[in-house]
C-alpha cells in the first residue's frame, strides 16, 4: 500500500473543511433554534406536568422512537437497526481519535464489527420503503435516496475493510491523531478507504444543511419538549411582551 | 376571475357527487394525485380582510410580502423553523390525517401538505434549495402555488393527528397555521373563518348574536327547563357573579349543544354557585387560533379577561368546546393573562366538565342513571381536548374525565376501537375553520374514518349514540352522520346526559324518585 503526499494534502485540508462547515454549522443551528422562541404552550398531549418528565419523555424519543413505534412498526425496525448500529459504529470509531483507547470503546469492538452490517441492513430497508411504498416514494426527493446511498456507501466502504480487503489502521490512526495534534502523517492510499473517507466528509458538509438536523433539532421540538403547565405558569414570548407594552403605551 | 365567479366556481364543486358516497368508507392507501384540488372554499372579500388588518388585495409585490412574512414567522415561532427542516420524509404520518384517508390526494398527507410550503421554504432560505431546487424539491413561489396552498391549508382542520405519529412530534396543524397567515398577509383569507372573526369583534360572538336575542333565549330555556323540572333555574346574563361562563355560541342555539347549556345551567343550580353569561364575551370559540394569527387570537382572548373584570368574577369556565378549550387552556393566560385577580383556589380556566366531575366526585349531585337507559353510548375524543390540553392534575385526564361524568349518568357504555380514539382520535372532519357549507364534500370525506369506527361499535355493541364536547364536533356530526345511516340527534352534548338525569332538589323527577323507591321498598316488606 503506497502513501502518496497530494492524497495526504487533499484529505487533511477536506477532513478541516468539513469539521469546521460540520461543527460550526451545527452550533450555529443549534443557536438558531435555542434563539427563536416558542411562543404559545403546544406540546402534543397527554405530556408530562414536570421537567423531570419532559427529560423521560424526550429520553424515550430519543433513544426508542416512542411515536415512531405508536406510528409505523416497519420504519421503526429498520430506523432502529440504522440508529443503533449507527452509535455504536460511532463509539467504535473513537478509537482513530483517542490515544489511548478507552475501555468502553474497546468493549463496544466486537459490536461494532457486526454493526456495520445491521447497518447497511437498515438503510437497505429504508430505501426499500422509500422505492416500493407508494406514499413515501411520493414524498420522497432525489436529496432522500441520495442521502440513503451515501450511507450505504460508507456503510459498505467500511465493511469492506473489515471483512474483505483490511487497511492500514495503526496508519489510518496516525493519519487523524496527526490532524488534531497539526503534525500531518502520510494517509494509507487504499481505494476502499478513500471512498469511505471522501463519503464521510460529505455526511460531514452536508450535515448543517440538511434534514440531518433532525438529530440536535429533536431536543428543540416545542411539541416534545414542553411541560404542560401552561394554567399553572404564565408563558410568554419576548415580542409577545413587547407587543402587550406597545399597546399599553 | 372575479370574486362572484370565484364563488361561483367554488359552489358548484361545492355539491357531493353521488358516487363519492357510494365510494368504500375508508380509503385506498394508494395516493390519488390531485384527488381532491377541486374543493375549494370561498375566499374572504376585500371587506372582511381589512378588519382583521390584513389587505384586501392582492398586492403587486405579493411574493415579497408573502415571503417576508414567512421569514417572520420563522423568526418569531420556533415550531414553524424546526418543522421545515428537521422532517426526514420518514413517512410515518402519510397515512394519519383523515383527509388523506377520506380523499387519497397524497397533498392530504401531513408531510405532503407540509411539503408545500416547505418546497418554497427552501428555495428562497436555504443553501442547498438555492443552488440544487431540483435535488431537494425546492420550487417558486408562484401563482400557482399560491392557489395551491389555498386549497390544501384548507384542507386541514389542524387536528395534530400527525404530530402523535412523528418521531419529531411534527405537527402541520403549526405550518398549515403559518400558511394561513401568510395568504392573509397578501389577501388572500378564508371568508369563513375571517367573516366570523369579525363579527367577535362587532357583536361578541361567532354567530352574531346580539344581547337581546340572547336575553329572550336564555329567558324561553328558563321557561323550559321549569316546565320539565317544577324548579325554576336561572341562566343569567350579564349578572355581577362569582362565576363566568364562557361557551361557545352554538350552545345558544344550535342541537344538541343547548341541551349541553342546560345541563350547564342545572348543574351550577344544583350546586347553588352564583354564575353569570357575558353578553360582551358571549364566544368561547377563538378563530384567530385557526388562521395563526396571534394579533387576532389574543384580541378575541382579551374579551374574555375584560369580562371577567367587569363582571367582577372569581372563576372562569369554559363550556363544551374543542379548539376553546385549547384556546382557554393553553393560551388564555399566556394571551391574556395574568389573572391574579381571580381566585387562586382555582386553576384559570376551568372547563365546565372539571367543574361538573369535582361536583360528583363530593357527592353533590344526584342522579336518576336510568334516565339515560334508552341509550348505549360512545364517546368521541375532541381533538383539541385530546392532544392539545388537558383536565384535571394529571396528563390523560382529558380522557378519563368527560367518560367519568357519562358513566356516571348512563349505564351503557362502551370505546370505540382502539387507535381511533384518545389521543389517536379521529377529527370529526370539520375542525380548524373547515365548517362551512362550501366544504361540504371535504367535511363528509374526511368525517368518514370517524364514521366507520362508529358503524363498528353500532355493529358489535348496539351503541346507538355517541356524545361529544365540541361545538364543532357536534355540528359537524349532525350534517355527516344522516349520510351513514344515524339520526341527525344521535349525536349528543355530554351536559345532555347530565342534563337528563340529573335530579334537582325539589324537582317534579325528585318526587317522581322517591316515590317509586317509596314503593320499591314497600314492595321489599
Ligand atoms: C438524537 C439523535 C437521533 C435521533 C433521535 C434520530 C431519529 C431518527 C428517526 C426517528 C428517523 C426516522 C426513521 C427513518 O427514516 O429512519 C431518522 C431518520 C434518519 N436519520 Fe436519524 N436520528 C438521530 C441521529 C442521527 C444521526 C446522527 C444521523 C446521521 C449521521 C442520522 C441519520 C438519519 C437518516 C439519514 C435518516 C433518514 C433515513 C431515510 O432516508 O429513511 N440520524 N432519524
Ligand atoms: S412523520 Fe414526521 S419526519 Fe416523518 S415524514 Fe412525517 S413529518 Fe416528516
Ligand atoms: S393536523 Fe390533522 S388535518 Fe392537518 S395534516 Fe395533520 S392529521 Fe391532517
Amino acid at each position: 500500500m503506497g502513501e502518496n503526499p497530494v492524497l495526504t494534502t487533499v484529505f487533511a485540508l477536506l477532513y478541516y473543511v468539513a469539521f469546521a462547515i460540520f461543527a460550526g454549522g451545527i452550533a450555529y443551528r443549534i443557536y438558531e433554534y435555542a434563539r427563536t422562541p416558542a411562543p404559545l404552550k403546544i406540546p402534543t398531549t397527554p405530556a408530562p406536568t414536570t421537567r423531570a418528565g419532559v427529560v423521560w419523555r424526550m429520553f424515550k424519543e430519543v433513544l426508542f422512537f416512542e411515536s415512531l413505534w405508536k406510528g409505523n412498526k416497519w420504519i421503526w425496525i429498520f430506523a432502529q437497526l440504522f440508529h443503533a448500529s449507527l452509535w455504536l459504529i460511532l463509539i467504535r470509531h473513537a478509537r482513530y481519535f483517542i490515544d489511548p483507547v478507552p475501555t468502553l470503546v474497546t468493549l463496544a469492538q466486537p459490536f461494532g464489527k457486526y454493526a456495520a452490517i445491521t447497518f447497511v441492513l437498515g438503510a437497505l430497508g429504508l430505501l426499500a420503503r422509500r422505492i416500493f411504498v407508494p406514499r413515501v416514494r411520493y414524498i420522497s426527493a432525489p436529496s432522500d435516496y441520495l442521502m440513503l446511498l451515501m450511507f450505504l456507501g460508507i456503510g459498505i466502504s467500511g465493511i469492506s475493510m473489515t471483512f474483505v480487503s483490511p487497511v492500514d489502521v495503526v496508519g489510518v490512526k496516525a493519519f487523524f491523531l496527526g490532524l488534531i495534534t497539526f503534525n500531518w502523517q502520510p494517509l494509507p492510499s487504499s481505494p476502499n478507504l478513500l471512498i469511505h473517507l471522501g463519503l464521510v466528509a460529505l455526511w460531514m458538509i452536508i450535515f448543517p444543511f440538511s434534514k440531518l438536523l433532525h438529530a440536535p433539532g429533536v431536543f428543540f421540538s416545542p411539541t416534545r419538549n414542553q411541560v404542560d403547565n401552561p394554567r399553572e405558569k404564565r408563558h410568554v414570548a419576548a415580542w409577545a411582551l413587547e407587543l402587550e407594552r406597545k399597546e399599553s403605551a | 376571475m372575479s370574486e362572484l365567479e370565484k364563488n361561483a366556481e367554488a359552489a358548484e364543486v361545492a355539491e357531493v357527487p353521488e358516487e363519492a358516497l357510494n365510494e368504500p368508507l375508508y380509503f385506498d392507501m394508494e395516493p390519488k394525485d390531485g384527488a381532491s384540488a377541486h374543493i375549494r372554499s370561498f375566499p374572504a372579500v376585500e371587506e372582511f380582510q381589512e378588519q382583521l388588518g390584513y389587505p384586501g388585495e392582492r398586492p403587486e409585490n405579493w411574493q415579497e410580502v408573502a415571503l417576508a412574512k414567512m421569514d417572520e414567522l420563522r423568526g418569531k415561532f420556533r415550531s414553524f423553523r424546526l418543522f421545515l427542516d428537521i422532517c426526514v420524509k420518514c413517512g410515518a404520518c402519510t397515512d394519519k390525517c383523515h383527509y388523506y384517508m377520506g380523499t387519497s390526494d397524497p397533498k392530504n398527507m401531513p408531510v405532503g401538505r407540509q411539503d408545500l410550503l416547505r418546497s418554497v421554504y427552501r428555495r428562497y432560505f436555504t443553501l442547498p434549495g438555492k443552488w440544487f431546487p431540483s435535488l431537494v424539491g425546492a420550487r417558486e413561489l408562484t401563482e400557482e402555488v399560491l392557489d395551491e396552498w389555498y386549497t390544501y391549508y384548507f384542507q386541514c382542520s389542524e387536528c395534530r393527528r400527525c404530530s402523535v405519529f412523528c418521531p419529531y412530534g411534527i405537527d402541520t396543524a403549526e405550518i398549515t397555521m403559518a400558511a394561513r397567515e401568510i395568504l392573509d398577509s397578501v389577501g388572500y383569507g378564508m371568508k369563513y373563518t375571517n367573516e366570523i372573526i369579525t363579527k367577535v369583534f362587532k357583536v361578541g360572538n361567532n354567530l352574531g348574536l346580539p344581547k337581546p336575542a340572547l336575553e329572550s333565549t336564555l329567558e324561553d330555556l328558563e321557561e323550559e327547563i321549569e316546565e320539565d323540572t317544577g324548579v325554576k333555574v336561572r341562566l343569567p346574563l350579564d349578572e355581577p357573579a362569582d362565576i363566568l361562563l364562557v361557551t361557545p355560541s352554538a350552545d345558544f342555539f344550535a342541537e344538541p349543544h343547548i341541551d349541553g347549556l342546560i345541563g350547564y345551567a342545572k348543574v351550577f343550580h344544583a350546586a347553588g354557585v352564583k354564575w353569570t353569561i357575558s353578553s360582551y364575551a358571549s364566544e368561547a370559540a377563538n378563530f384567530g387560533m385557526f388562521i395563526g394569527s396571534y394579533e387576532n387570537m389574543r384580541r378575541i382572548a382579551l374579551r374574555i379577561r375584560k369580562a371577567a373584570i367587569d363582571l367582577g368574577v372569581k372563576r372562569i369556565i369554559i363550556g363544551e368546546c374543542g379548539h376553546a378549550w385549547r384556546a382557554a387552556y393553553s393560551f388564555l393566560n399566556t394571551l391574556a393573562g395574568p389573572f391574579d385577580f381571580l381566585d387562586p383556589k382555582y386553576p384559570v380556566p376551568q372547563h365546565i366538565c372539571e367543574f361538573t366531575w369535582d361536583l360528583i366526585q363530593q357527592g353533590k349531585l344526584k342522579f336518576d342513571k336510568s334516565q339515560n337507559d334508552h341509550l348505549k353510548l360512545t364517546f368521541h375524543d375532541s381533538c383539541n381536548v385530546a392532544r392539545a390540553s388537558r383536565m384535571g392534575d394529571y396528563p390523560g385526564g382529558q380522557f378519563d374525565i368527560p367518560r367519568n361524568i357519562i358513566k356516571a349518568v348512563c349505564n351503557h357504555y362502551y370505546e370505540m376501537p382502539e387507535g381511533t380514539t384518545h389521543e389517536a382520535t379521529l377529527c370529526c372532519g370539520g375542525g380548524g375553520g373547515l365548517l362551512t357549507d362550501d366544504l361540504m364534500e371535504l367535511r363528509k370525506k374526511g368525517g368518514s374514518p370517524r364514521m366507520k369506527a362508529l358503524k363498528q361499535v353500532r355493529d358489535e355493541y348496539g351503541v346507538n349514540k355517541m356524545a361529544a364536547i365540541c361545538a364543532i364536533c357536534k355540528a359537524q356530526f349532525t350534517k355527516i352522520m344522516p349520510e351513514h345511516g344515524f339520526a341527525v340527534d344521535d349525536i349528543m352534548s355530554v351536559h345532555q346526559l347530565v342534563s337528563n338525569a340529573i335530579i334537582l332538589p325539589g324537582s317534579i323527577q325528585e318526587k317522581e324518585l322517591m316515590e317509586e323507591q317509596g314503593q320499591a321498598a314497600d314492595a321489599a316488606e
